[in-house]
């Protein structure tokens, strides 16, 4: 009789670095393997104020499933994070909250901006909410929509994966980096 | 007896003269208009006569009328009488220079939650309030965003285009 179980033959797995490989070893860059390795393991930080929010739950839930990047593990600690993921309108009034939340994540970090509100204050064009993210801390991906459906969300993830996977070993110490961060008045 | 309108209309003129002005009746709320320096002598006559009993401050807000030279500023206090059932209005103007209105809140405890929100929306002054500070927006603003002066759309962005956002 055949087992009522369908698996699943169709798991990619990553592909390997380029490098030189021999008889028991293999030789890259850093670059590659560390990325590698983080690109596939990005511990999420959900900042999630509004609707943006909800979409998010979708994506993390089993329907979307971002454990299949290696992220299903959120933590609510930005301590322990490496991404933040900025979902919802944010009020001027949370604009420092969340600046000390990125504060506190420990380098390599890296934030995206998920929905209108986030990016640009959306609809709220009012004299409480913060006219995007931007204003208090730096942002590598923009999502647009208003909510975004998860798959745009997917879609932005896997762009800070590509950006996680590429980035330089040296960027975090490069004068340009240092620069950034001062245009946010952050040492 | 219930209490009508008319007999609070009477029982204020009676105590209060003239200083009491545009007594009207809408939506079957009876509302006038107060002198500013008035305000508390109204409130504690309608408090403590027996047969008032406005003891419960509903609301307080103000609203800006930015044509009105001089009393430009409006502050609206709301009153109900939990007996009767019965509700009240009244207004007292102040000038957007010198917007200064006695506290109620030695009457109405509620009163300081309002009376602070009213400041920050509106920067009328409740001479007496214990804690007079902004209590829902930033404390680093330096306008008070709901008078007519002000456009409501944030002034710090500069991608927009005005003409498609209607400025």
């Amino acid at each position: 009789m055949a087992r009522p179980v369908s698996h699943n033959t169709k798991v990619k797995m990553v592909e390997i670095p380029k490098g030189y490989s021999g008889e028991g070893f293999f030789a890259t860059s850093f670059d590659k393997v560390i990325g590698l390795a983080r690109k596939n393991s990005i511990w999420p930080l959900p900042f999630a104020t509004s609707c943006c929010g909800i979409e998010f739950m979708a994506t993390a839930a089993a329907h979307y499933d971002l454990a299949r990047f290696g992220s299903e593990r959120m933590a609510f600690t930005p301590r322990q994070c490496d991404l933040l993921m900025v979902m919802g309108t944010i009020a001027k009034k949370m604009g420092p909250v969340l600046r000390q939340v990125y504060l506190q994540m420990a380098e390599p970090r890296w934030v995206i901006a998920v929905g209108a509100c986030a990016c640009s204050g959306g609809v709220f064009d009012t004299y409480s909410v913060l006219q995007g993210i931007d204003q208090v801390i730096p942002v590598d991906v923009y999502v647009p929509g208003c909510p975004p459906r998860p798959e745009a969300i997917l879609d932005g993830f896997m762009r800070i994966q590509d950006l996680v996977g590429q980035e330089s070993m040296r960027r975090r110490h490069s004068q340009r980096y240092q620069e950034l961060m001062n245009e946010y008045g952050i040492q | 007896m219930s209490l009508t309108n008319d007999y609070i209309k009477q029982r204020l003129v009676e105590k209060f003269g003239e200083a009491l002005t545009s007594f009207e009746e809408s939506f079957g709320i009876l509302s006038f208009t107060a002198p500013a320096a008035l305000n508390l002598k109204v409130m504690q006559f309608l408090y403590d006569e027996e047969e008032l009993q406005f003891r419960f401050l509903t609301d307080l807000t103000a609203v800006h009328y930015p044509h009105q030279v001089d009393a430009e500023l409006a502050v609206v206090y709301h009153l109900y009488n939990f007996r009767e059932k019965v509700r009240l209005r009244f207004k007292v103007f102040v000038p957007v220079a010198a917007p200064k209105v006695f506290t109620a809140t030695k009457l109405f405890e509620s009163a300081n939650w309002m009376e602070r929100e009213t400041y920050d929306f509106f920067g009328v002054e409740f001479i007496g309030h214990p804690n007079l500070k902004r209590i829902l927006n930033v404390d680093e603003m330096t306008y008070f965003p709901l008078r007519k002066e002000f456009p409501l759309e944030d002034q710090t962005r500069i991608d927009k285009d005005d003409e498609m956002f209607g400025r």
